[in-house]
């Protein structure tokens, strides 16, 4: 939740994103992300993302489901109201299993999905800066993030030399927030150099 | 490229003793079991017989289908190390033959007792059971004859054939794909041969017909999971096994990773076909299903069924659920070994229920077969796969396993 000042550069190919990508990490410049209109493979090796935790939350979660199905059904069938089906044992745990799975797999599922919008900064509703109107159409989008040091000269020159077709200056905010576009005060429109 | 694998001078002493090992229990078995006027011993020298040609004919097999799998789905994936699952499927009449030489001697040669009744497969001389003999349109000698023949020599040619195709694609023209369209059609046909085979007739005779008055319409599924799971456990052990002797350059971590996905999800596969086998007799309680699960649960092997669901259900889900296990070499070795024992013993505990009653013990006889059979799978894989070029070269496939990413 901070305004910020990068600089972006637009590749029109894969090839040439790849190496620029390689670039910007070896030249110290801070990388806040890469936008791609289609999923490709190896780009978060070369951005350095590191592996994600999200299947350990998903292992929680499902331990999560798991103790909630077997306690709450051990809990009815057993003391709060017991009864007698079929002859069954009131502690009947093959019965409980196709429940206690089904539970395990919801809890786990709407878990991930969650965690996954929370890490990855999209809900309904929920506002992200655009850093460039194509990033989801036919153009792959490097932002880097500038601190009071770097020159914006310099990063657009050097952006310039990755191969990239189009550069800009942009004013904006980093994480997402909620609500309209125009909310935040500060938010300003690409200023192109 | 050419990486030739040359059979180790310890690999050949081990698997020499191992097949020794293995020769000498049946000698020994055959001195104090099979000459002895005690039926339960005699019974006990042929059911782990069964057992065991039963279970390495199976986990071979499934050589064969995963081929067969990908070769229809054009799974690149397999193509690294794929002259492994050739050359273990390339040896399934081994296991066949021996197979069908034993299940034939039981059906139509072992008798015991004053009435000349075959204690393993109670059908054969059903005498006056009236279930028995309505079951006799399906399980009779003929029968049983003509599926074990078949299945054994569709099961052996489709394994040689399909080894043999593959390295005939090496001296093919670069990129021809007469070879690649011809090896498609026949795995399309191989599926179909093996659903008839091991998904459905093959576990009802070899295995279900132990316990005849029983009937589970799942068993065969339950019998394809179970010795699926530990064919890939095997072509695990060989892939690690030929990557510790410095051959199989292209394969890297993904790939193992992706043979660890399959221990790892067709254990749980397993134990889903287990569970609802199981839920549905219990649920039901009807004497005449329940009879196969009071033997085993609350019977003489409550201690192999419970071991046998830690062993295959617990221990793969908790140690190979983490994407580091997978990817670590010593884990899925350790692994796959573990998965293979477990397997055995469920397939232990298929069989000797019926014929052994209370009388099951796993002693010296029990695991020196084993070591045989395991001998015997040594020798003949290790020298299928020393005959050619590790690496399918020309294979369509090969630059996209290079550059797999799991």
């Amino acid at each position: 939740m901070a305004i910020k000042k990068f600089a972006v550069a637009t590749y029109l190919d894969e090839e040439v994103l790849f190496p620029a990508v390689k670039k910007v990490r070896r030249s110290g410049y801070k990388l806040h992300d890469v936008y791609t209109p289609f999923a490709v493979h190896g780009l978060d090796v070369a951005i350095g993302h590191k592996e994600t935790d999200l299947h350990i939350a998903g292992f929680i979660y499902g331990l999560c489901g798991t103790s909630t199905a077997v306690g709450f059904i051990s809990w009815i069938y057993t003391s709060d109201w017991p009864q007698n089906y079929g002859g069954k044992p009131h502690f009947a745990l093959p019965a409980w299993i196709p429940i206690t799975f089904e539970l395990t797999v919801l809890f786990a599922a709407v878990g991930m999905v969650l965690t996954f919008c929370y890490l990855n900064q999209i809900m309904p509703g929920v506002k992200k800066h655009v850093f460039h109107p194509r990033q989801s159409d036919d153009t792959f989008v490097v932002a880097l993030e500038l601190n009071g040091k770097n020159s914006e000269e310099e990063a657009i020159a050097f952006l310039k030399s990755t191969g990239a077709t189009e550069t800009s200056i942009q004013i904006a905010e980093s994480s997402w927030w909620y609500g309209r576009w125009d909310k935040k005060e500060a938010y300003e429109t690409m200023t192109h150099i | 490229m050419n990486d030739r694998f040359v059979i180790p001078g310890r690999l050949k002493n081990m698997s020499r003793a191992f097949i020794s090992i293995g020769v000498l229990t049946l000698i020994m078995g055959i001195i104090f079991f099979l000459t002895k006027n005690n039926n339960i011993d005699k019974t006990r020298f042929w059911a782990v017989l069964l057992q065991d040609s039963v279970f390495f004919t199976m986990i071979t097999a499934v050589s064969i289908f995963i081929q067969a799998a990908a070769n229809l789905a054009h799974g690149s994936w397999i193509v690294a190390y794929r002259r492994v699952p050739e050359a273990i499927g390339a040896n399934v009449w081994v296991f066949g033959t021996i197979a069908s030489v034993i299940l034939l001697i039981i059906v139509f040669v072992f008798r015991v007792g004053p009435e000349h009744v075959n204690p393993i497969y109670e059908w054969v001389t059903p005498g006056n059971d009236k279930i028995l003999n309505g079951k006799s349109a399906f399980l009779n000698q003929g029968m049983y004859l003509g599926f074990t023949l078949v299945t054994v020599a569709l099961w052996s040619y489709f394994g040689r054939k399909f080894r043999s195709m593959s390295i005939a694609q090496q001296s093919a023209p670069k990129n021809d794909t007469k070879i690649f369209w011809k090896v498609f059609r026949l795995s399309g046909l191989f599926l179909l041969v093996y659903a008839l085979t091991q998904m459905s007739t093959a576990p009802w005779l070899w295995i279900m017909s132990i316990q005849a008055h029983w009937y589970s319409t799942l068993f065969s599924w339950y019998t394809f999971a179970s010795s699926f799971v530990s064919g890939m456990s095997l072509i695990l052990l060989w892939v690690v096994y030929l990557k510790n002797q410095g051959n199989l350059e292209l394969v890297t971590k993904e790939h193992m990773h992706d043979l660890g996905k399959f221990m790892f999800a067709f254990s749980i596969f397993w134990t889903y076909l287990w569970f609802s086998q199981y839920m549905l007799i219990w649920y039901a309680n009807i004497p005449d299903e329940t009879v196969y699960f009071k033997l085993r649960q609350q019977g003489p092997y409550s201690i192999i069924f419970y071991s046998n669901f830690i062993i295959n259900f617990f221990m793969p889900i908790l140690i190979l659920m983490a994407r580091p296990s997978k990817r670590n070499y010593f884990t899925v070795t350790f692994m796959a070994m573990i998965i293979i024992f477990g397997h055995w013993l469920d397939f232990y505990q298929m069989i000797m229920p019926g014929p052994l009653g209370s009388d099951w013990q796993i002693g010296f006889y029990e695991i020196g077969i084993f070591i045989g059979f395991a001998g015997v799978l040594i020798y003949c894989v290790s020298k299928t796969l020393a005959k050619t070029n590790l690496i399918p070269e020309n294979n369509l496939f090969l630059k996209e396993t290079m550059i797999h990413i799991s």
